[in-house]
Protein backbone atom coordinates (compact mmCIF):
# COMPACT_ATOMS: atom_id res chain seq x y z
CA UNK A 1 0.00 0.00 0.00
CA UNK A 2 1.87 2.73 -1.39
CA UNK A 3 -0.21 6.62 -0.83
CA UNK A 4 2.03 7.49 -3.55
CA UNK A 5 -0.25 5.37 -6.44
CA UNK A 6 -3.14 5.05 -4.10
CA UNK A 7 -4.11 8.67 -2.47
CA UNK A 8 -6.64 9.02 -5.45
CA UNK A 9 -8.79 5.75 -3.73
CA UNK A 10 -8.50 7.39 -0.55
CA UNK A 11 -9.99 10.51 -1.65
CA UNK A 12 -12.59 9.13 -3.65
CA UNK A 13 -13.62 7.21 -0.78
CA UNK A 14 -13.47 9.38 1.94
CA UNK A 15 -15.79 11.70 -0.81
CA UNK A 16 -18.14 9.23 -1.43
CA UNK A 17 -18.49 8.64 2.14
CA UNK A 18 -18.57 12.24 2.82
CA UNK A 19 -21.07 12.92 0.22
CA UNK A 20 -23.55 10.10 1.59
CA UNK A 21 -23.76 11.71 4.94
CA UNK A 22 -23.97 15.24 3.88
CA UNK A 23 -26.25 14.43 1.16
CA UNK A 24 -28.80 12.93 3.16
CA UNK A 25 -28.76 15.35 6.39
CA UNK A 26 -27.35 18.51 5.16
CA UNK A 27 -29.83 21.79 4.97
CA UNK A 28 -30.92 21.62 1.44
CA UNK A 29 -33.49 24.59 -0.16
CA UNK A 30 -37.08 24.22 -0.20
CA UNK A 31 -38.19 24.20 -3.81
CA UNK A 32 -41.88 23.65 -5.28
CA UNK A 33 -42.45 20.46 -6.68
CA UNK A 34 -39.07 19.29 -5.39
CA UNK A 35 -38.84 19.09 -2.43
CA UNK A 36 -37.10 16.97 -0.57
CA UNK A 37 -36.02 14.95 -3.82
CA UNK A 38 -33.51 17.31 -4.48
CA UNK A 39 -31.09 15.45 -2.45
CA UNK A 40 -31.08 12.85 -5.70
CA UNK A 41 -29.09 15.40 -7.51
CA UNK A 42 -25.85 14.57 -5.27
CA UNK A 43 -26.33 10.92 -6.70
CA UNK A 44 -27.91 10.81 -9.73
CA UNK A 45 -26.12 13.94 -11.64
CA UNK A 46 -22.57 12.24 -10.76
CA UNK A 47 -23.65 8.64 -12.08
CA UNK A 48 -23.80 10.33 -15.93
CA UNK A 49 -20.48 12.30 -15.30
CA UNK A 50 -18.73 9.04 -13.96
CA UNK A 51 -20.26 7.48 -16.87
CA UNK A 52 -19.02 9.55 -19.55
CA UNK A 53 -15.41 9.74 -18.33
CA UNK A 54 -15.47 6.00 -17.89
CA UNK A 55 -16.39 5.84 -21.56
CA UNK A 56 -14.13 8.36 -22.82
CA UNK A 57 -11.74 6.38 -20.78
CA UNK A 58 -12.66 3.10 -22.60
CA UNK A 59 -12.11 4.53 -26.04
CA UNK A 60 -8.91 5.92 -25.52
CA UNK A 61 -7.73 2.36 -23.79
CA UNK A 62 -9.18 0.98 -27.27
CA UNK A 63 -7.42 2.91 -29.31
CA UNK A 64 -4.19 2.03 -27.34
CA UNK A 65 -4.36 -1.50 -27.81
CA UNK A 66 -4.95 -0.86 -31.57
CA UNK A 67 -1.95 0.91 -31.08
CA UNK A 68 0.58 -1.38 -29.02
CA UNK A 69 -1.47 -4.98 -29.27
CA UNK A 70 -1.34 -4.99 -25.30
CA UNK A 71 -3.89 -7.08 -24.47
CA UNK A 72 -3.72 -5.88 -20.94
CA UNK A 73 -4.78 -2.59 -22.51
CA UNK A 74 -8.14 -4.46 -24.11
CA UNK A 75 -8.87 -5.72 -20.48
CA UNK A 76 -9.16 -2.01 -19.31
CA UNK A 77 -11.21 -1.23 -22.05
CA UNK A 78 -13.67 -3.59 -21.57
CA UNK A 79 -13.77 -3.65 -17.52
CA UNK A 80 -14.22 0.44 -18.09
CA UNK A 81 -17.21 0.05 -20.58
CA UNK A 82 -18.41 -2.79 -17.79
CA UNK A 83 -18.13 0.00 -15.18
CA UNK A 84 -19.69 2.95 -17.15
CA UNK A 85 -22.55 0.62 -18.05
CA UNK A 86 -23.74 -0.44 -14.57
CA UNK A 87 -23.11 3.50 -13.88
CA UNK A 88 -25.25 4.31 -16.60
CA UNK A 89 -28.33 1.61 -15.27
CA UNK A 90 -28.06 3.01 -12.16
CA UNK A 91 -28.03 6.34 -13.29
CA UNK A 92 -31.80 5.49 -15.43
CA UNK A 93 -32.74 4.15 -11.99
CA UNK A 94 -32.38 7.09 -9.70
CA UNK A 95 -33.58 9.35 -12.53
CA UNK A 96 -36.82 7.11 -13.03
CA UNK A 97 -37.62 7.21 -9.60
CA UNK A 98 -36.58 10.82 -9.04
CA UNK A 99 -38.84 11.81 -12.74
CA UNK A 100 -41.53 9.60 -10.69
CA UNK A 101 -42.32 12.64 -8.28
CA UNK A 102 -41.70 15.34 -10.42
CA UNK A 103 -42.56 15.09 -13.49
CA UNK A 104 -45.11 12.28 -12.95
CA UNK A 105 -43.92 9.95 -15.37
CA UNK A 106 -40.83 8.07 -15.08
CA UNK A 107 -40.05 7.55 -18.51
CA UNK A 108 -40.57 10.94 -20.63
CA UNK A 109 -39.99 11.53 -23.59
CA UNK A 110 -36.49 13.57 -23.42
CA UNK A 111 -33.41 14.29 -25.60
CA UNK A 112 -31.32 12.99 -22.40
CA UNK A 113 -33.28 9.64 -21.53
CA UNK A 114 -33.03 8.80 -25.77
CA UNK A 115 -29.30 9.70 -25.60
CA UNK A 116 -28.71 7.28 -22.45
CA UNK A 117 -31.31 4.51 -23.77
CA UNK A 118 -28.67 4.62 -27.15
CA UNK A 119 -25.69 4.24 -25.09
CA UNK A 120 -26.92 1.55 -23.12
CA UNK A 121 -28.07 -0.41 -26.54
CA UNK A 122 -24.26 0.29 -27.94
CA UNK A 123 -22.32 -0.91 -24.89
CA UNK A 124 -24.96 -4.10 -24.87
CA UNK A 125 -24.29 -4.76 -28.44
CA UNK A 126 -20.50 -4.34 -27.84
CA UNK A 127 -20.66 -7.10 -24.70
CA UNK A 128 -22.46 -8.97 -27.53
CA UNK A 129 -20.13 -9.02 -30.29
CA UNK A 130 -17.22 -9.53 -27.60
CA UNK A 131 -18.71 -12.88 -26.86
CA UNK A 132 -18.92 -14.02 -30.14
CA UNK A 133 -14.96 -14.31 -30.78
CA UNK A 134 -13.49 -17.12 -29.94
CA UNK A 135 -9.42 -16.10 -30.58
CA UNK A 136 -8.48 -13.64 -27.72
CA UNK A 137 -6.64 -11.53 -29.96
CA UNK A 138 -9.14 -11.02 -33.06
CA UNK A 139 -11.64 -10.40 -30.07
CA UNK A 140 -9.68 -8.03 -28.72
CA UNK A 141 -8.85 -5.88 -31.82
CA UNK A 142 -12.44 -6.71 -33.61
CA UNK A 143 -13.60 -5.46 -29.98
CA UNK A 144 -11.74 -2.31 -30.18
CA UNK A 145 -12.29 -0.93 -34.02
CA UNK A 146 -16.05 -1.43 -32.40
CA UNK A 147 -15.76 0.28 -29.09
CA UNK A 148 -14.20 3.40 -31.19
CA UNK A 149 -16.64 3.87 -34.31
CA UNK A 150 -19.25 3.32 -32.04
CA UNK A 151 -18.11 5.96 -29.39
CA UNK A 152 -17.56 8.55 -32.27
CA UNK A 153 -20.96 7.52 -33.67
CA UNK A 154 -22.91 7.95 -30.10
CA UNK A 155 -20.79 11.48 -29.41
CA UNK A 156 -23.13 13.63 -31.96
CA UNK A 157 -26.15 12.16 -30.53
CA UNK A 158 -25.45 14.77 -27.54
CA UNK A 159 -25.89 17.97 -30.29
CA UNK A 160 -28.31 16.65 -32.48
CA UNK A 161 -30.99 15.52 -29.69
CA UNK A 162 -32.33 19.23 -28.68
CA UNK A 163 -33.09 19.22 -31.92
CA UNK A 164 -35.79 16.75 -32.42
CA UNK A 165 -37.67 17.27 -28.76
CA UNK A 166 -37.65 19.86 -25.72
CA UNK A 167 -35.98 18.92 -22.62
CA UNK A 168 -37.58 18.57 -19.51
CA UNK A 169 -34.21 18.60 -17.36
CA UNK A 170 -32.67 21.58 -15.94
CA UNK A 171 -30.68 23.66 -18.76
CA UNK A 172 -32.10 22.39 -21.36
CA UNK A 173 -35.13 23.91 -23.38
CA UNK A 174 -35.98 27.00 -21.53
CA UNK A 175 -35.53 25.26 -18.00
CA UNK A 176 -32.81 27.01 -15.82
CA UNK A 177 -29.86 24.86 -14.99
CA UNK A 178 -29.75 24.27 -11.03
CA UNK A 179 -26.80 25.98 -10.71
CA UNK A 180 -28.68 29.21 -11.68
CA UNK A 181 -31.52 29.43 -9.16
CA UNK A 182 -32.11 26.27 -6.95
CA UNK A 183 -28.35 25.16 -5.84
CA UNK A 184 -27.17 27.23 -2.92
CA UNK A 185 -23.50 27.83 -1.50
CA UNK A 186 -24.04 24.90 0.36
CA UNK A 187 -25.58 22.40 -1.75
CA UNK A 188 -22.74 23.04 -4.13
CA UNK A 189 -20.43 21.89 -0.88
CA UNK A 190 -21.70 18.32 -1.69
CA UNK A 191 -22.19 17.92 -5.00
CA UNK A 192 -18.78 19.22 -7.02
CA UNK A 193 -17.77 16.18 -4.34
CA UNK A 194 -19.94 14.25 -5.01
CA UNK A 195 -18.81 14.38 -8.58
CA UNK A 196 -15.14 13.90 -8.38
CA UNK A 197 -15.55 11.05 -5.75
CA UNK A 198 -18.27 9.04 -7.94
CA UNK A 199 -15.43 9.61 -10.96
CA UNK A 200 -12.19 8.24 -8.88
CA UNK A 201 -14.67 5.21 -7.55
CA UNK A 202 -15.51 4.68 -10.53
CA UNK A 203 -12.52 4.34 -12.33
CA UNK A 204 -11.70 2.33 -8.80
CA UNK A 205 -13.98 -0.33 -9.73
CA UNK A 206 -12.86 -0.01 -13.18
CA UNK A 207 -9.47 -0.96 -12.67
CA UNK A 208 -10.02 -3.50 -10.24
CA UNK A 209 -12.28 -5.43 -12.53
CA UNK A 210 -9.23 -5.36 -15.15
CA UNK A 211 -7.15 -6.47 -12.61
CA UNK A 212 -8.98 -9.46 -12.24
CA UNK A 213 -9.80 -10.11 -15.65
CA UNK A 214 -6.14 -10.13 -15.86
CA UNK A 215 -5.84 -12.64 -13.67
CA UNK A 216 -8.23 -14.62 -15.04
CA UNK A 217 -6.59 -14.63 -18.87
CA UNK A 218 -3.38 -15.61 -17.12
CA UNK A 219 -4.65 -18.59 -15.58
CA UNK A 220 -6.68 -19.64 -19.02
CA UNK A 221 -3.68 -18.92 -20.66
CA UNK A 222 -1.46 -21.96 -18.38
CA UNK B 1 -5.86 4.95 -57.33
CA UNK B 2 -6.44 2.19 -60.27
CA UNK B 3 -6.14 -0.46 -57.42
CA UNK B 4 -9.30 0.62 -56.30
CA UNK B 5 -10.66 1.17 -59.55
CA UNK B 6 -9.62 -1.90 -59.84
CA UNK B 7 -11.07 -3.57 -56.81
CA UNK B 8 -14.70 -1.33 -57.77
CA UNK B 9 -14.47 -3.13 -61.37
CA UNK B 10 -14.12 -6.21 -59.55
CA UNK B 11 -17.17 -5.59 -56.53
CA UNK B 12 -19.39 -4.53 -59.52
CA UNK B 13 -18.32 -7.46 -62.03
CA UNK B 14 -19.23 -9.80 -58.91
CA UNK B 15 -22.61 -8.23 -58.35
CA UNK B 16 -23.47 -9.02 -62.29
CA UNK B 17 -22.21 -12.61 -62.17
CA UNK B 18 -24.17 -12.88 -59.10
CA UNK B 19 -27.40 -11.43 -60.36
CA UNK B 20 -29.80 -13.75 -58.24
CA UNK B 21 -28.33 -11.63 -54.89
CA UNK B 22 -29.16 -8.04 -56.52
CA UNK B 23 -32.78 -9.30 -58.07
CA UNK B 24 -33.62 -10.59 -54.33
CA UNK B 25 -32.68 -7.59 -53.07
CA UNK B 26 -35.22 -5.83 -55.32
CA UNK B 27 -37.77 -8.15 -54.61
CA UNK B 28 -36.84 -7.65 -50.92
CA UNK B 29 -37.71 -4.09 -51.67
CA UNK B 30 -40.78 -4.87 -53.60
CA UNK B 31 -42.56 -7.45 -50.75
CA UNK B 32 -42.10 -4.90 -47.82
CA UNK B 33 -43.69 -2.16 -49.44
CA UNK B 34 -45.74 -4.15 -50.77
CA UNK B 35 -46.73 -6.01 -47.16
CA UNK B 36 -47.33 -2.25 -46.03
CA UNK B 37 -49.31 -1.37 -48.43
CA UNK B 38 -51.32 -4.16 -47.96
CA UNK B 39 -52.02 -3.19 -44.33
CA UNK B 40 -52.02 0.10 -44.63
CA UNK B 41 -53.96 1.05 -47.60
CA UNK B 42 -55.94 -1.57 -48.72
CA UNK B 43 -59.59 -1.15 -46.37
CA UNK B 44 -58.83 2.32 -44.63
CA UNK B 45 -56.31 4.95 -45.62
CA UNK B 46 -54.43 5.14 -42.60
CA UNK B 47 -51.00 6.64 -43.62
CA UNK B 48 -50.52 10.19 -42.48
CA UNK B 49 -47.19 11.87 -43.18
CA UNK B 50 -45.37 11.16 -40.50
CA UNK B 51 -45.97 7.57 -40.55
CA UNK B 52 -45.53 7.69 -44.37
CA UNK B 53 -41.98 8.89 -43.96
CA UNK B 54 -40.79 6.92 -41.09
CA UNK B 55 -42.25 3.65 -42.72
CA UNK B 56 -39.84 4.44 -45.82
CA UNK B 57 -36.82 4.92 -43.86
CA UNK B 58 -37.65 1.83 -42.04
CA UNK B 59 -37.58 -0.07 -45.10
CA UNK B 60 -34.54 1.63 -46.28
CA UNK B 61 -32.94 0.91 -43.29
CA UNK B 62 -33.55 -2.76 -43.23
CA UNK B 63 -32.73 -2.79 -46.87
CA UNK B 64 -29.09 -1.58 -46.11
CA UNK B 65 -28.17 -4.05 -43.73
CA UNK B 66 -29.53 -7.10 -45.55
CA UNK B 67 -27.51 -5.60 -48.61
CA UNK B 68 -24.37 -4.43 -46.88
CA UNK B 69 -24.37 -7.71 -44.62
CA UNK B 70 -22.86 -9.50 -47.60
CA UNK B 71 -20.26 -7.11 -48.62
CA UNK B 72 -17.39 -8.93 -46.60
CA UNK B 73 -18.74 -12.36 -46.23
CA UNK B 74 -19.72 -12.97 -49.55
CA UNK B 75 -16.25 -13.82 -50.52
CA UNK B 76 -14.61 -16.69 -48.22
CA UNK B 77 -11.75 -16.24 -45.69
CA UNK B 78 -9.21 -17.76 -48.21
CA UNK B 79 -10.23 -15.51 -51.09
CA UNK B 80 -9.91 -12.21 -48.35
CA UNK B 81 -6.04 -13.38 -47.75
CA UNK B 82 -5.42 -13.54 -51.58
CA UNK B 83 -6.51 -9.87 -51.46
CA UNK B 84 -4.55 -9.22 -48.58
CA UNK B 85 -1.28 -9.99 -50.50
CA UNK B 86 -2.40 -7.96 -53.86
CA UNK B 87 -4.13 -4.88 -52.27
CA UNK B 88 -3.55 -2.36 -49.42
CA UNK B 89 -6.77 -2.34 -47.05
CA UNK B 90 -7.13 1.54 -47.75
CA UNK B 91 -7.43 0.86 -51.60
CA UNK B 92 -10.20 -2.06 -50.00
CA UNK B 93 -11.97 0.28 -48.10
CA UNK B 94 -12.27 2.79 -50.49
CA UNK B 95 -13.67 0.46 -52.86
CA UNK B 96 -16.06 -1.20 -50.93
CA UNK B 97 -17.23 2.52 -49.49
CA UNK B 98 -18.02 3.24 -53.57
CA UNK B 99 -19.50 0.19 -54.02
CA UNK B 100 -21.96 0.15 -51.45
CA UNK B 101 -22.33 3.70 -51.75
CA UNK B 102 -24.01 3.36 -55.58
CA UNK B 103 -25.49 -0.30 -54.18
CA UNK B 104 -27.38 2.01 -51.62
CA UNK B 105 -27.94 5.16 -53.68
CA UNK B 106 -29.63 2.45 -56.27
CA UNK B 107 -31.56 0.85 -53.91
CA UNK B 108 -32.89 3.86 -52.11
CA UNK B 109 -34.17 5.36 -55.26
CA UNK B 110 -35.63 1.87 -56.71
CA UNK B 111 -37.49 2.14 -53.24
CA UNK B 112 -38.47 5.21 -53.80
CA UNK B 113 -40.06 4.95 -56.58
CA UNK B 114 -42.14 1.46 -55.49
CA UNK B 115 -43.18 3.09 -52.17
CA UNK B 116 -44.44 6.47 -54.41
CA UNK B 117 -45.97 4.27 -56.63
CA UNK B 118 -47.80 2.16 -53.87
CA UNK B 119 -48.15 4.29 -51.24
CA UNK B 120 -49.31 7.58 -52.99
CA UNK B 121 -46.86 11.08 -53.03
CA UNK B 122 -47.01 13.11 -50.52
CA UNK B 123 -43.78 14.57 -51.25
CA UNK B 124 -43.64 18.50 -51.39
CA UNK B 125 -40.17 19.90 -52.25
CA UNK B 126 -38.90 16.18 -54.22
CA UNK B 127 -35.38 18.04 -54.55
CA UNK B 128 -34.75 18.59 -51.31
CA UNK B 129 -36.22 14.57 -50.82
CA UNK B 130 -33.59 13.17 -53.31
CA UNK B 131 -31.01 15.11 -51.48
CA UNK B 132 -32.20 13.73 -47.92
CA UNK B 133 -31.92 9.88 -49.96
CA UNK B 134 -28.48 10.50 -50.80
CA UNK B 135 -27.29 11.50 -47.51
CA UNK B 136 -28.99 8.55 -46.51
CA UNK B 137 -27.37 6.73 -48.91
CA UNK B 138 -23.98 7.73 -48.31
CA UNK B 139 -24.42 7.96 -44.22
CA UNK B 140 -25.68 3.88 -44.46
CA UNK B 141 -22.55 3.07 -46.77
CA UNK B 142 -20.00 4.31 -44.40
CA UNK B 143 -21.45 3.02 -41.25
CA UNK B 144 -22.75 -0.54 -42.25
CA UNK B 145 -19.04 -1.19 -44.18
CA UNK B 146 -17.35 -1.02 -41.10
CA UNK B 147 -19.61 -2.91 -39.16
CA UNK B 148 -20.10 -5.75 -41.51
CA UNK B 149 -16.44 -5.53 -41.64
CA UNK B 150 -16.43 -6.63 -38.30
CA UNK B 151 -19.72 -9.17 -38.51
CA UNK B 152 -18.14 -11.32 -40.94
CA UNK B 153 -15.67 -12.22 -39.12
CA UNK B 154 -17.84 -14.30 -36.52
CA UNK B 155 -20.18 -16.93 -37.06
CA UNK B 156 -23.82 -15.62 -36.76
CA UNK B 157 -22.97 -12.52 -39.17
CA UNK B 158 -26.37 -11.26 -39.64
CA UNK B 159 -27.73 -11.38 -36.13
CA UNK B 160 -24.55 -9.84 -34.95
CA UNK B 161 -25.05 -7.14 -38.07
CA UNK B 162 -28.27 -6.02 -37.01
CA UNK B 163 -27.55 -5.63 -33.73
CA UNK B 164 -24.33 -3.66 -33.82
CA UNK B 165 -25.83 -1.32 -36.60
CA UNK B 166 -29.00 -0.65 -34.98
CA UNK B 167 -27.99 1.68 -32.20
CA UNK B 168 -24.89 3.34 -34.21
CA UNK B 169 -27.14 4.09 -36.83
CA UNK B 170 -29.85 6.01 -34.50
CA UNK B 171 -28.27 9.52 -34.81
CA UNK B 172 -28.31 9.68 -38.35
CA UNK B 173 -31.41 8.16 -38.93
CA UNK B 174 -33.08 10.48 -36.42
CA UNK B 175 -31.64 13.09 -38.45
CA UNK B 176 -32.63 12.31 -41.73
CA UNK B 177 -36.30 11.19 -40.40
CA UNK B 178 -36.47 15.37 -39.58
CA UNK B 179 -34.86 16.06 -42.77
CA UNK B 180 -36.83 14.68 -45.24
CA UNK B 181 -39.99 15.18 -42.81
CA UNK B 182 -39.23 19.07 -43.64
CA UNK B 183 -39.01 18.18 -47.64
CA UNK B 184 -41.95 16.49 -47.34
CA UNK B 185 -43.65 19.36 -45.64
CA UNK B 186 -42.14 21.90 -48.43
CA UNK B 187 -39.83 23.98 -45.40
CA UNK B 188 -37.60 26.21 -47.23
CA UNK B 189 -34.05 25.34 -47.39
CA UNK B 190 -33.21 27.65 -44.23
CA UNK B 191 -35.13 26.05 -42.41
CA UNK B 192 -33.40 22.36 -42.79
CA UNK B 193 -29.57 23.64 -43.21
CA UNK B 194 -28.88 22.94 -39.86
CA UNK B 195 -30.23 19.31 -40.40
CA UNK B 196 -28.47 18.87 -43.84
CA UNK B 197 -24.66 20.12 -42.24
CA UNK B 198 -25.32 18.15 -38.96
CA UNK B 199 -25.61 15.01 -41.86
CA UNK B 200 -22.59 16.05 -43.89
CA UNK B 201 -20.32 16.04 -41.06
CA UNK B 202 -21.92 12.66 -39.30
CA UNK B 203 -21.40 10.92 -43.10
CA UNK B 204 -17.71 12.37 -43.16
CA UNK B 205 -17.22 11.24 -39.23
CA UNK B 206 -17.97 7.40 -40.43
CA UNK B 207 -16.35 7.08 -43.44
CA UNK B 208 -13.07 8.68 -42.29
CA UNK B 209 -12.99 6.40 -39.15
CA UNK B 210 -13.91 3.28 -41.37
CA UNK B 211 -10.59 4.79 -43.39
CA UNK B 212 -8.77 4.85 -40.50
CA UNK B 213 -10.31 2.06 -38.55
CA UNK B 214 -10.65 -0.48 -41.49
CA UNK B 215 -6.60 -1.83 -41.85
CA UNK B 216 -6.74 -3.18 -37.85
CA UNK B 217 -9.65 -4.85 -38.92
CA UNK B 218 -8.12 -6.40 -42.19
CA UNK B 219 -5.37 -7.63 -40.69
CA UNK B 220 -7.11 -10.39 -38.81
Amino acid sequence: MNLKNSWWKILGALLVIYVAIAGLTGEVPRQPILNETIRNVYFHVPMWFSMMVLMTISMVRSIQYLRSGNIVRDQQALSFAHTAFALGIIGFLTGAIWGKFTWGSAFPVDPKLIAVEVGLLIYAAYFIMRGSFEDEQKKARLAAVYNIFAFAAFMPLVWILPRITDSLHPGNGGNPAFGKYDMDSQMRMVFYPAVVGWILVGIWIASLRARILNLEYKKTEI
Amino acid sequence: MKEILALLGKEITLEWRNKYAFNGMILYLISTVFICFLSFKIKVDALNPIVWNTLFWIIILFTAINAIAKSFSQEGQNRHAYYYTLASPEAIIVSKLIYNFLLMLFLAFVGLGIYVAFLDNPIQDLGMYILSVSLGALGFAGTLTLVSGIASKADNTSSLMALMSFPIIIPMLLMLMRLSKNAMDGLAFSVSRDEIFTLIGLDGIVIALSFILFPFLWRS
